[in-house]
């Protein structure tokens, strides 16, 4: 039992990188029928910006000799610093690579993701050389025994965020303007500009949104694992994707779930069976999943996406 | 002159679909174009939308000034063309309040949208028993209400109809057109699209006739329907 609930605390960590990173493609493919392939990138971009966000806010306390203040304070500027920067950089992909490739068969969008990452993680390497970056412990790790389960307070604070993130994406979406316009453009994309809404701006607002997203889970992802490193996105990012897909087309909700089921697959697999078959085993559980559910938990068979 | 189109060419991948259509709208005046399926109608509001690229040499003017300056979502927020598209396109996963909210997206109006959302409710009070219902599980008759109600939001100065009695039956029919009425007494112009040339000539003042791309008939809604070659096409004999 306690080895299980340890299980369970590790997969909740585990599911809240997933499920946030899941939930930037799942928008972008939802709202522009897109999968952005460099997201998983700027998931690594997110973690960087954060390192850089955090080691200058620690130079300029320590330089203001403001040494009292606490560590959260820290952590919590620079996840909004870092995500309101890494926003920044996800609206420069849409607008750069993806937004001349509108009508360009989508082979060509998914090539140019592919590139999009690749410059990331090559101008990463140009730019700070091969050396390994540590992510600064700006809070001090404080260990609960409960009953024989360990938790860590930096995994209550990881998942903590990722849920309190994920609730405020939900609220954005389905109580804003710019939330409502997502979804219609999800439905029918061909119409909006009838309603008066600049498309291009929805557009940006869904790259941004999700690489914001993205930058809080490299953020979080820093402070559990504190080595980055420029390919780090690749492999969490295309498992990040395979939630998307399990999630449904565009569903928030299915890919916050997916994410987390994902997170438990793995962890609860690798206990079973050897780590080396981790993977394998959970993609195969995955397929299975598709195979009865092709569209995913929450997506639609079908939606009128006609040209108008 | 409030919508005036000269020479108007659209081609869709080399095939030319309208081949130099020539029309106007005056201030407060209900036009239709009358044709059969595949003669351009629809392409012609796309164009005014700007939803489709014209061909060099043409020009659209509204209010006497080049609409091509305005991107398409500021042809409805600045210009207020509002456009209701062929087979109603609401938005089925949205409520049939955030339809319509979503049509005042980039109105800064408060008080004007206030107004307008409760005369949408006075002419289709069937929406606001709805309001709160996904669009997308009406009937077909509640949701081109929703269409029109939608466009009525979003731009105010004339409003283009894309077959607005397709699949309608002949009562629903009826009372949208008396609707379409009311909209236009309030104001706004309006530039029908049909292929049911019977009702458009009876709700339009003037209309033109469209085949292939190509303008073949035009004047007063009386002299088209008296017309034999239209009674002969359009009309049944
Ligand atoms: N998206 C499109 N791509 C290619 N051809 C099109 C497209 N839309 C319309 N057309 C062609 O343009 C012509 C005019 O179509 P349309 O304007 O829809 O006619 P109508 O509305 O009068 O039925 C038709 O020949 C049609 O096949
Ligand atoms: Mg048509």
């Amino acid at each position: 039992m306690e080895f299980f609930l340890q299980n369970v605390v590790n997969a909740l960590q585990w599911g809240s990188f997933y499920a946030l990173i899941a939930l930037g493609y799942s928008m972008v493919y939802g709202v522009l029928l897109l999968f952005n392939f460099a997201h998983g990138d700027i998931f690594m971009v997110g973690a960087y910006v954060g390192f850089f966000v955090a080691t200058g806010l620690l130079l300029l306390v320590s330089s203001l000799g403001l040494v009292s203040m606490p560590g959260w304070v820290v952590l919590v500027l620079v996840i909004l610093v870092a995500m309101f920067i890494t926003a920044f950089v996800g609206v420069a992909v849409e607008r750069i690579g993806y937004r001349p490739l509108r009508q360009a068969p989508r082979a060509s969008a998914a090539i140019t993701g592919l590139m999009i990452g690749i410059i990331f993680e090559t101008g990463n390497l140009a730019l700070l050389g091969a050396r390994r970056l540590s992510f600064p412990e700006l809070i001090e790790t404080t260990t609960y025994t409960i009953g024989g389960v360990t938790v860590t307070n930096k995994r209550i604070m990881i998942v903590a965020v990722s849920l309190l993130l994920m609730f405020a994406l939900h609220q954005f979406v389905q109580r804003t303007k710019w939330g409502m316009a997502m979804r219609a453009m999800a439905y029918d994309f061909a119409v909006v500009p009838l309603m008066g809404v600049p498309l291009n701006s929805i557009a940006a607002l869904t790259f941004g949104l999700g690489s914001a997203l993205a930058a809080a889970a490299g953020i979080l992802f820093g402070v559990a694992y504190p080595v980055l490193s420029p390919y780090m996105g690749i492999v969490v990012g295309w498992k990040a994707f395979v939630a998307a897909i399990l999630g449904g087309r565009g569903s928030i909700l299915g890919a916050a779930l997916a994410g987390f089921l994902l997170g438990f697959i793995e962890i609860f697999v690798a206990t079973i069976f050897p780590s080396t078959l981790r993977d394998l085993i959970a993609f195969s559980i995955i397929l299975l999943i598709l195979v009865f559910r092709p569209h995913g938990f929450f997506g639609e068979a079908h939606t009128s996406r006609l040209r108008l | 002159m409030l919508l005036s189109v000269k020479n108007l060419r659209v081609s869709y991948d080399k095939i030319r679909a309208l081949h130099g259509f020539d029309f106007h709208v005056n201030e407060g005046e209900i036009v239709c174009i009358i044709g059969a399926n595949g003669a351009g109608k629809s392409t012609t509001l796309r164009a005014i939308s700007q939803l489709v690229p014209v061909e060099q040499g043409s020009t659209i003017e509204f209010m006497g000034e080049n609409l091509f300056k305005y991107t398409a979502d500021k042809v409805v927020s600045q210009l207020g063309i509002s456009h209701v598209p062929e087979g109603r396109r609401i938005f089925g996963n949205l409520t049939v309040m955030e339809n319509l909210k979503l049509a005042t997206f980039s109105r800064k109006d408060s008080d004007g949208i206030h107004r307008d959302m409760a005369r949408v409710f006075e002419i289709f009070p069937r929406l606001d028993e709805r309001k709160q219902q996904k669009a997308g599980t009406m009937s077909g008759g509640e949701q081109q209400m929703l269409a029109v109600g939608r466009a009525f939001m979003s731009g105010r100065r004339i409003m283009l109809l894309d077959e607005p009695s397709m699949g309608l039956a002949p009562l629903l029919m009826q009372g949208m057109f008396d609707a379409l009425r009311q909209i236009n007494e309030e104001g706004t112009a309006i530039l029908l699209v049909e292929q049911n040339a019977r009702m458009a000539l009876k709700f339009a003042q003037r209309g033109y006739v469209l085949e292939t791309g190509n303008l073949v008939l035009e004047g007063k809604s009386s002299d088209l329907m008296g017309n034999p070659e239209v009674k002969k096409a359009y009309l049944g004999g």
